[in-house]
């Protein structure tokens, strides 16, 4: 049967499948996620096994698809792309100018024909240059061709249009000249100017006819290199998108593929090179749903074989299981991490599903703090799967996985706040107190209160104290009584004792189950007993007596402190003129000291005698020349004593010093109530003592500065404090009562876990 | 119109929650200095003469206990101003954020 009190049955099984449908099987053993394979190949190092060099392969696609590796790649393709493009666009750019500057130039060179048939006949020294220049660049250009020709050239020029495309790109805008001079030599002059003025000058040829040619050349080339602008677009954006969608696919595929081949490693294969032995841990109650899984993986592969399960018999001890949901997973985790347990153990997670909130909440109690704890848990576990997004480490595993922790820390701690009486150190008076000062002083005037500034509230004057307790917890007379902590601290650590002793005692009680278990009926009666009767008669009896003295009536001058009486007992110190609780507690404190000092050699004698008892029979059985061998493979009787005896001073001596752990619960609780008056007085009561209108505004500051310090030091620091100590209680003082702790973890191969620790 | 936008996604809704925070608590107070809780006596400013010199008593501690509340609820009006600055720029984030992906 499956349930969290105990870890589950497992059983090993052997299974023979075929080396074709081996992937198959095993892709559908990971996504069950149900079963651990046992390495087979225990003596062979790493890079000796089989299927080492697809290992190595996965691994090595897994660092190309690794995140750091694909922006380089993809970065590399898109440096290449842009690069093209900019060519290309250059070369486009280009071409526009030299088309406009042709069509500009037709009128001038119309012009300059008219004029040169008209005066003087052309000369074969009259040269013409033609170029683009920046149009701000322009008269700069034209003041120093007059100086340097004084006028002897001919310079036309037009703002040349500007498209629509270089106008999206946001291109300066350019004018086309034409200069016409005469004279050979006066070309290289200006070809140096027009380089200093950075113009770019198109060699333009004479005839119309040229011109026309090259003009419809310029066109069709301006026409493809559009045609290939786009293109390249394209083709980048396909490479974009493609690229994301595939990036996440290709690494999970990976990574499935190199547990498959890790697990391949750990299998061993048969001499025909045809069949895979593996070995598997599984639970017993889940054989039929492996053995489906394998039958699946089978018929994917087409193998006509079905994979054969053989349970086997063994020795080994198997891993724990214990099967856990998300609101246990956390408890589970804290337990786990102190020592995984036996196999078969007894488990104390459900127990601490409710004591460590509980004793959490003894030294946090605060109901206001809970109240915050518990709203923070709730918004925490409604978002739970879009904060998984935050890559930090410890805000991942703590927050996240121990939401369902603090939801009940939180509400354990309004529970405690309740009883405490104690919301941001103020109390609250739902049901009225049962303290009332005016009694006390009213029948002998109000000379008395006038005069003292300390009175004390008597409780045997007749209408001061109404009889009755507050109903549910501590009445709220004590906030604003000067001696709240003399009678807080009393109370607080006699309460922790209590508990104390109790969640021990529920220790003891757990071992008896586990000895129940595994059939050591001699240990119940040889360690649980005489442990049961040691505590019981010592602290149990102390429990009684603070639970006494807060049943009966005593005046408060004279009550004996039950930690005196508790001393003397042991001392057997009893004086005539030591006041005693109860009559005949002097006969009955004897005893019960008696019974726990007779348990002390119970524990540590009788099991190693037994044990020498047994030897000693079985020796007389075996006969005279076997004894070599059985002295060989026992161990000495010494070892044993010396194990008994640690064991037994352990138990003894802890069961002073653990209840005495457990005083840490009234420590941090009075902690959490000084630091939270403290808070108050100090930030908040500022604020309110101004009784002028300034002090809302002030308030509205303190308000804040109250509510971040609340926040980190009192909810932070005080809870990761109690948290802490709350563990520790469970984990020492609770655990080494029954727990032994020695197992190992069931970790099945299962590809959820294995992407889920990738993100 | 200039952006009026000036605080970042966590102040904005860290904002908020003190704001939450603040009006509940503070008009709780307001609420129980209003009722002339005995608990809270060590927050209200009275002096020695306010008790001695008192023709009514105790009215005059009664009237501090008043004064006291209201500025509780004012500063919780004042967070709930708060609280709507904040709700503003929490909606302004959110806006930003989706003009720019």
């Amino acid at each position: 049967m499956s349930s969290l009190f105990r870890s589950e049955e497992m059983c090993l099984v052997q299974l023979f499948f075929q080396t074709e449908s081996a992937h198959n099987c095993i892709s559908e053993l990971g996504h069950l996620g149900l079963v651990q394979f046992k390495d087979l190949n225990p003596g062979v190092a790493a890079f000796q096994r089989r299927f080492v060099k697809e290992v190595k392969k996965c691994e090595e696609m897994e660092r190309i698809l690794s995140k750091k590796s694909t922006f380089e790649k993809l970065e590399q393709e898109l440096r290449e792309i842009n690069r093209n493009h900019a060519a290309l666009r250059q070369n486009l750019i280009e071409l526009m100018d030299i088309d406009s500057l042709l069509r500009m130039t037709e009128d001038f060179f119309e012009e300059a024909e008219s004029l040169l048939t008209y005066s003087e006949p052309p000369s074969e020294d009259s040269v013409f240059i033609a170029g683009v220049i920046k149009q701000e660049r322009f008269p700069a250009f034209e003041k120093v061709l007059w100086r340097l020709f004084h006028g002897n050239f001919v310079l036309r020029h037009t703002e040349m249009q500007a498209t629509e495309e270089l106008q999206a790109r946001g291109a300066v805008k350019k004018d086309v000249f034409i200069i016409f001079v005469q004279g050979d030599h006066v070309r290289e002059k200006i070809r140096k100017v027009c380089e200093g003025f950075r113009a770019s000058l198109y060699s333009c040829p004479k005839t119309l006819y040229e011109r026309k040619q090259m003009s419809n050349s310029v066109m069709t080339q301006m026409e493809d290199l559009r045609m290939i602008l786009r293109r390249t677009e394209e083709y980048r954006a396909g490479v974009l998108t493609r690229a994301a969608e595939h990036v996440q696919e290709w690494g999970s595929k990976v990574k499935k593929m190199k547990a498959i081949y890790y697990t391949l490693n750990l299998c061993n294969i048969d001499i025909t090179q045809k069949l895979i032995v593996a070995e598997i841990w599984c639970p017993v109650s889940d054989l039929t749903l492996v053995q489906s899984a394998l039958i699946k993986g089978s018929e994917q592969s087409g193998s006509s074989v079905t994979p054969v399960l053989n349970r086997i018999q063994t020795q080994q001890t198997p891993p724990t299981f214990n099967r856990t949901n998300t609101f246990t997973e956390g408890f589970q985790a804290i337990i786990d991490a102190y020592g995984v347990g036996t196999y078969l153990e007894i488990n104390p997670a459900p127990y601490t599903i409710v004591t460590f909130p509980f004793l959490f909440a003894v030294m946090f109690g605060d109901c206001g703090h809970g109240l915050v704890m518990t709203l923070f848990a709730v918004w925490v576990i409604s978002q739970a799967e879009s904060l998984r997004k935050w890559k930090n480490e410890v805000l991942n595993d703590v927050v996240i996985g121990g939401r369902y922790i603090i939801l009940l820390m939180g509400m354990f701690s309004i529970y405690t706040g309740l009883i405490y009486n104690d919301c941001f150190s103020k109390s609250f008076n739902i049901f009225g107190s049962s303290w009332c000062v005016r009694p006390m002083f009213h029948a002998h005037g109000n000379e008395t209160l006038h005069e003292y500034h300390h009175l004390q509230l008597n409780p045997f004057v007749p209408g001061v104290y109404s009889g009755d307790p507050y109903v549910f917890g501590i009445d709220p007379v004590w906030n604003i009584a000067s001696n709240k902590l003399s009678f807080l601290n009393s109370f607080k650590m006699k309460m922790s004792v209590i508990l104390g002793v109790s969640h021990m005692l529920f220790g003891v009680a757990l071992s008896l189950v586990n000895f129940v278990h595994f059939r050591k009926f001699q240990d119940i009666f040889l360690q649980f007993v005489p442990q049961l009767i040691f505590m019981l008669s010592l602290f149990g009896y102390l429990i009684f007596l603070i639970l006494y003295k807060w049943c009966i009536t005593l005046r408060s001058e004279t009550a004996p402190s039950i930690l005196l009486l508790f001393i003397n007992m042991m001392l057997f110190d009893y004086q005539s003129e030591h006041v005693l609780l109860y009559r005949g507690q002097k006969g009955v404190q004897i005893f019960l000291v008696l019974t726990a000092v007779l348990m002390v050699p119970v524990l540590l004698l009788v099991k190693p005698f037994l044990i020498y008892r047994t030897r000693m029979k079985t020796r007389h059985q075996v006969g005279e020349k076997d004894h070599f061998i059985c002295f060989l493979l026992q161990v000495s009787m010494g070892d044993i004593f010396v194990y008994q005896a640690i064991h037994t001073i352990e138990f003894c001596l802890g069961c002073i010093s653990n209840t005495t752990s457990y005083l840490r619960l009234w420590a941090l609780s009075l902690a959490h109530a000084e630091l939270s008056e403290v808070l108050w007085r100090m930030v908040l009561q500022v604020g309110l003592k101004i009784s002028s209108g300034m002090g809302s505004l002030m308030l509205v500051v303190l308000f804040a500065a109250f509510a971040v310090l609340t926040v980190t030091v009192l909810l932070i620091m005080e809870g990761l404090s109690a948290f802490l100590h709350a563990l520790r209680l469970h984990w020492v003082e609770f655990q080494n009562k029954f727990y032994e702790g020695s197992g190992y973890k069931f970790t099945p191969l299962s590809f959820d876990s294995l992407l889920k620790t990738q993100q | 119109m200039p952006s009026l936008l000036f605080c970042g996604p966590k102040l904005a809704a860290c904002g908020i929650v003190l704001s939450i925070w603040g009006v509940i608590m503070l008009s709780m107070l307001g609420i129980f200095f209003s009722a002339k809780s005995a608990v809270l006596i060590e927050d209200v400013p009275f002096t020695e003469e306010d008790i001695r010199d008192d023709k009514n008593p105790p009215q005059k501690i009664y009237g501090l206990y008043n004064q006291v509340g209201i500025n509780c609820f004012i500063a919780a009006a004042i967070y709930v101003g708060v609280g709507a600055v904040s709700l503003c720029q929490v909606r302004l984030n959110k806006r930003q954020e989706y003009m720019v992906t």
